[in-house]
């Protein structure tokens, strides 16, 4: 509160000391832009466009290249609850609203774990085969709550990890409470740092150019209005179905990377936090942008790192910064940010 | 042959019954305006013929197939498309973007050339026939900031973009200005010329019975009277039921 107040307070400031001056709509063609003929016909337009994406590429690349490998293994980590996060973001925009992240994620791991442990495969075949048939084996669980909406939804995808992960601790199926350890580790750091990074980027711009498309559309439109959607002759339950496919596969493939990464899988892959955090990370990044909730992960992650020196005390610290992210900005980083960067308003003199 | 053949519909909700026994025959290319007091079931009797409730009894046939049973989009499919009361747009798409859902069904991807070419084309096309300004940037707005009038423009483009042969319109008119009412009745005029089957909830009357070619009026659920719109007018039960309202 007092931080969006004292922003407001500025604002004021600033529009007083303009007082001769008045506001001037810029038309950034907003029209051409959405009959999708616009072309790109100047080099201020091209770098317009380029700038906000290219910018985080090349920083990440960068940071990654220099950082000491205890940062690097942090990277790491925030690309895949990125993932995460970038796949909730999706079933959001689909009108699922998942709280079992876990679950994918969880199969993922446990699927490139039993592969590589019992059959001997290296990661580039058990990553590849874990994320088409993680993603399939989660569909198949979950295609009888499909036709559930909103809380009953989230009910169940709560509730699948924690039956799974108590099945394998009472039956003691591979490894039981100990998991599986000693898997096959990844070449190098190299290695790993461009497998996570490049997914995760073509996972945010291919989702970003799908959920746009003409096919994509269809998804956002059944969470707007299901019945709508039915009545416009759409098979919302199929179209479901492959949405919870797609946002599977990006988690089951997190998991599986993970696995390699640890040389470990076992129950703590269906904890609570891989449900919880890229939820909190699509929240204070921006839910329904894709690109919000990876910088929200890229926020939270390293975050928990710096205060990790504080001990107890940093969930404390922690929860503390989501509360002054939430209500300062409710919208979220991302989406002040675009907004901010799309300004069609600027200040001229009035003569 | 009547293109719809509704056959002792009925559907309760507790102990009370929404739709009585209700038969009614809707035949091709008319205009079957169905009136009655607020609750007597006639958004509930649209809900069924549509898929969304499954009655408790009764049939309905369309063009000899029995629509009861199958799920709201394979009855849309299959020619039936219908408009919400309550104006149910996507809020966070633009009214040409609200098109392109119902041009993706399977109903236009099999019409000929309907699965390929330019759907935004096809539906700004669309949202011009139903009175969207083309050159303005009314289109392009999203729904959620669409004032009401649009929205409803929305619900009949939508249908159009299905190519529905029955287009069942629920209280298309409800909320509108007189001016706004003139300006889509001459839509729906053309939509019967070019042979289309209407069905018809309204509560303004006058702006009804100009239209329409027969009238059935709901009462309790039940259908106590069908007719031509003048002998509607007259008959003394029905002004009973609509106690109070001049027609």
């Amino acid at each position: 509160m007092l931080v969006a107040a004292g922003l407001n307070l500025l604002i004021k400031k600033r529009d007083m000391a303009k007082e001769n001056y008045r506001k001037e709509r810029i038309d950034r063609c907003i029209k051409a832009r959405s009959d999708d003929i616009y072309a790109i016909s100047s080099k201020n337009e091209i770098l317009y466009l380029l700038f906000p994406r290219v910018i985080p590429i090349a920083a990440l690349g960068i940071i990654a290249l220099i950082s000491p490998l205890y940062w690097q293994k942090v990277i790491i980590s925030a690309c895949i609850f990125a993932m995460l996060a970038v796949s909730w973001d999706f079933l959001s925009s689909c009108g699922m609203l998942s709280l079992g992240q876990a679950l994918f994620f969880g199969i993922g791991s446990y699927i490139a774990g039993i592969l590589n442990h019992y059959l001997n495969l290296p990661f580039y075949i058990t990553i590849p085969v874990a994320t088409i048939s993680g993603g399939l084996l989660s569909t198949i669980l979950l295609l009888p709550v499909v036709r559930l909406r909103g809380i009953y939804f989230a009910m169940v995808t709560l509730i699948l990890p924690l039956m799974l992960m108590r099945g394998i601790e009472a039956t003691r199926i591979f490894g039981g409470n100990e998991g599986i350890t000693g898997l096959s580790p990844f070449p190098n750091i190299w290695v790993e740092l461009i497998i996570i990074i490049t997914a995760m980027w073509v996972t945010l711009f291919a989702l970003r150019r799908f959920i746009s498309s003409d096919y994509g559309l269809i998804f956002v439109s059944i969470r707007d209005n299901d019945r709508a959607t039915m009545a416009s002759g759409i098979n919302i339950y199929a179209f479901k179905a492959q949405a919870l496919f797609i946002g599977s596969c990006i988690c089951a493939f997190c998991g599986a990377f993970m696995t390699h990464s640890y040389m470990f899988t076992g129950i703590p892959v269906f904890t609570m936090e891989f449900s919880i955090l890229p939820i909190a990370a699509s929240a204070i990044g921006g839910i329904g942008s894709l690109a919000g909730p990876l910088l929200g992960a890229f926020v939270l992650v390293p975050l928990s790192e710096i205060l990790r020196e504080f001990g107890t005390l940093r969930v404390v610290f922690y929860g503390l910064v989501l509360v002054i992210c939430v209500v300062a900005l409710p919208e979220g980083i991302f989406h002040y940010l675009s907004r901010k960067y799309n300004e069609m308003e600027r200040w001229v003199k009035i003569e | 042959m009547a293109i719809l053949e509704i056959r002792n519909l009925t559907k309760s909700f507790g102990g009370i019954k929404a739709v009585d026994d209700v038969s009614v025959d809707v035949h091709e290319n008319t205009l079957l305006g169905i009136i009655g007091p607020n609750g007597s079931g006639k958004t509930t009797f649209v809900n069924m013929i549509t898929g969304f409730i499954r009655p408790d009894k009764g049939s309905v046939r369309f063009k000899g197939k029995e629509l009861i049973g199958l799920t709201p989009y394979k009855i849309t499919n299959m020619g039936i498309g219908r408009a919400f009361q309550m104006v149910k747009p996507f809020f966070h798409l633009p009214a040409f973007k609200n098109i392109i859902v119902p041009l993706s069904s399977d109903r236009v991807k099999a019409t000929k050339g309907g699965g390929f070419g330019d759907k935004d084309a096809i539906a700004l096309d669309i949202l011009e026939e139903v009175g969207f300004e083309r050159g303005s940037s009314v289109p392009y707005k999203t729904a959620s900031v669409l004032p009401h009038g649009y929205l409803k423009r929305l619900e009949l483009a939508r249908l159009i973009a299905l190519k529905a042969e029955v287009l069942i319109l629920d209280e298309l008119f409800s909320g509108l200005s007189i001016a706004e009412v003139t300006s889509i009745v001459p839509i729906i005029e053309k939509l019967l010329v070019e042979g289309k089957t209407i069905i018809m909830i309204e509560h303004r009357l006058k702006e009804l019975f100009r239209i329409a070619d027969n009238v059935i009026v709901f009462n309790f659920g039940k259908k106590i009277k069908e007719g031509k719109p003048k002998e509607i007018l007259e008959d003394e039960e029905v002004k009973k039921a609509y106690l109070g309202v001049e027609v």
